[in-house]
């Protein structure tokens, strides 16, 4: 049973799990950064106080929060069609994952970005630095650290969701583990394939931690 | 002497969900080219949000607020800004930039007013000089004590050579000899560039220490304003009193109803010992409820509270020795510290 297919297809499985990981992490953040953002300073007393945004985003992100990714996965199968051509495999995968990381990547971005110091924020205002300068010098920079630690907290969550797609063909080695451990009742396929999403996330949990650490300045000795 | 700052009825609400705070109620001020003005009050007085209006990070709800003779009211947004590069500003918590290192903290402003990054890291190096940091320019801000970082934020706030300096509470997070070392670099500050400091305190050590002119707010309101000899000689308002005579070991004592002076020292030498003397001349003792004077360059400086004998001729001798010392003399009322 362990011949060379099957270990060729576990290894394969790793790097597509890695692949819909992380383009999926990408486009998570390409979209749940400015939302992030927009979300601290459009809040009441922020920056730029913006009610019917900040309300508009507030919602539409806890809307989508809160439906199941399953539910989510299958309710935008349209769309995924019409995105990438077909409904089921890795890439199509990628379209659901990165929608419903999204708002969970608005609300990790957000809760670091409120964590900075707002003495910092005006000593910036009070040399006449704009909005942009605020932003990116300031409440990114300060908070460094700490969207590194939500990066890979959103990594780890993000895995876990992929292997989910498997159920409906999304490939990786969520996908391995139902076909070959659940329908065939592999079970030995389906422990190797558990035990190397563990090992994934763990290793990236220790990279990100290992990483914010060696970028925080506010500890010394 | 020509106006840096001109306040006129300014005034700011704080409207809340149920209930709003006058943080000011009408204020009126004018600060010259070149002072050290103080503003000292009381916790909640109102004075940090006053030193905001000054470069409008608190927006009035009315009033005006000129620098240099310019309505702030009527600026644009990049105006505003433009404005806040010769307004700088320094805070009781310094409020460095965590993540980048001191000079880079000091390069900060540069970056905001696009100068070339080579002559601004030469200007962070000079600057760095000034404050007394060039060791550790490389260093973090965690790495350094609070009187370095309040340095660095000095350092940072003159990079693009301002006009006006506001310190809002700077040296309440320090100890007292570096306070003291603070406020005589904000001294050397004022004098070799000629920038104008208004300095936000509750302290009157602070103001005493290095102001030429003094406000005191009190409930959002100016009770009184003059130089510091006038207000600190003859307190007029009851804040003023309040604050000139805040000692912090207030003597707890059975007092009332005897007679209190309160005698002020500014011209009188050092070496000479009033209070001895007139105890000698009087041959009946005084009791001493609060004395703290300084020598400053070989003059008496200061002030002392002193509780009369009952025997009323002998107080009204006492009274008399110390007016003819030319000491400024003051009947407190029930005194009770």
């Amino acid at each position: 049973m362990w011949d060379n297919q099957t270990i060729m297809m576990i290894v394969e499985g790793t790097g597509v799990t890695l692949y819909m990981t992380l383009v999926s992490t990408l486009i998570a953040y390409l979209l749940g950064l400015p939302m992030g953002i927009a979300l601290v300073v459009m809040a009441p007393g922020g920056l730029k106080p913006n009610k019917v945004i900040y309300k508009i985003l507030d919602v539409v992100v806890n809307i989508v929060r809160s439906i199941p990714f399953l539910i989510l996965l299958m309710l935008i199968i349209p769309f995924t069609r019409f995105v990438v051509g077909r409904s089921y495999g890795a890439t199509a995968t990628i379209v659901p994952l990165s929608l419903a990381a999204a708002p969970f990547v608005a609300r990790l971005v957000e809760s670091s970005l409120l964590e900075v110091d707002h003495g910092v924020i005006e000593a910036a205002q009070s040399m006449g630095a704009s909005l942009w300068n605020i932003i990116w010098k300031v409440l990114l920079a300060e908070a460094r650290t700490s969207l590194i630690v939500g990066a890979t907290i959103a990594l780890g969550t993000i895995l876990g969701y992929s292997a989910m797609a498997g159920v409906v063909g999304g490939g990786g080695l969520g996908d391995i583990a139902i076909r070959y451990g659940y329908y065939r009742w592999q079970f030995d396929i389906m422990i190797v394939t558990v035990i190397l999403l563990v090992g994934l996330v763990q290793i990236l949990q220790v990279l990100g931690t290992k990483l914010s650490k060696k970028l925080d300045r506010r500890i010394t000795g | 002497m020509e106006t840096m700052i001109q306040i006129k009825d300014v005034t700011k609400t704080f409207v809340g969900k149920d209930n709003s705070v006058e943080a000011l109620k009408g204020i009126n001020l004018e600060v010259h080219k070149g002072e050290i003005y103080g503003i000292i009050g009381m916790s909640g007085a109102g004075k940090s949000t006053l030193v905001r209006c000054l470069n409008f990070l608190e927006r009035p709800t009315s009033g005006t607020v000129l620098i240099e003779g310019k309505d702030l009211s009527e600026m644009k947004d990049s105006e505003l800004r433009k404005m806040r590069t010769q307004v700088a500003m320094i805070f009781q918590h310094f409020n460095l930039l965590m993540q980048r290192t001191v000079i880079d903290n000091i390069c900060f402003p540069m970056e905001i007013t696009k100068k070339p990054k080579y002559e601004a890291y030469e200007r962070a190096k000079e600057l760095l000089e000034i404050v007394g940091l060039s060791e550790k320019a490389k260093a973090y801000p965690a790495q350094l004590s609070g009187g370095q970082k309040q340095r660095v934020a000095i350092a940072r706030a003159l990079a693009n050579n301002p006009k006006i300096l506001l310190c809002d509470e700077a040296t309440s997070a320090l100890d007292p000899t570096t306070t003291k070392a603070i406020l005589a670099l904000l001294k050397e500050i004022n004098q070799k560039y000629g920038i104008t400091i208004v300095i936000i305190t509750h302290e009157m050590s602070v103001v005493q220490e290095i102001c030429s002119h003094v406000a005191i707010i009190d409930e959002g309101t100016l009770a009184e304003t003059g130089t510091v000899e006038e207000v600190f000689q003859r307190p007029r308002s009851r804040a003023a009193k309040k604050l000139v005579i805040q000692g912090d070991t207030t003597p707890k004592m059975e007092m009332k109803g005897r007679r209190c002076i309160r005698i002020v020292f500014s011209s009188n030498s050092s070496y000479e010992p009033v209070i001895a003397n007139m105890v000698l001349t009087c041959k009946t003792p005084v009791n001493i409820l609060l004395a703290d004077t300084r020598d400053i360059g070989g003059v008496a400086h200061g002030q002392m509270i002193l509780q009369l004998p009952e025997d009323r001729e002998t107080a009204e001798k006492m009274v008399q020795y110390l007016k003819n010392r030319k000491l400024e003399v003051e009947e407190l009322d029930n005194y009770v510290g």
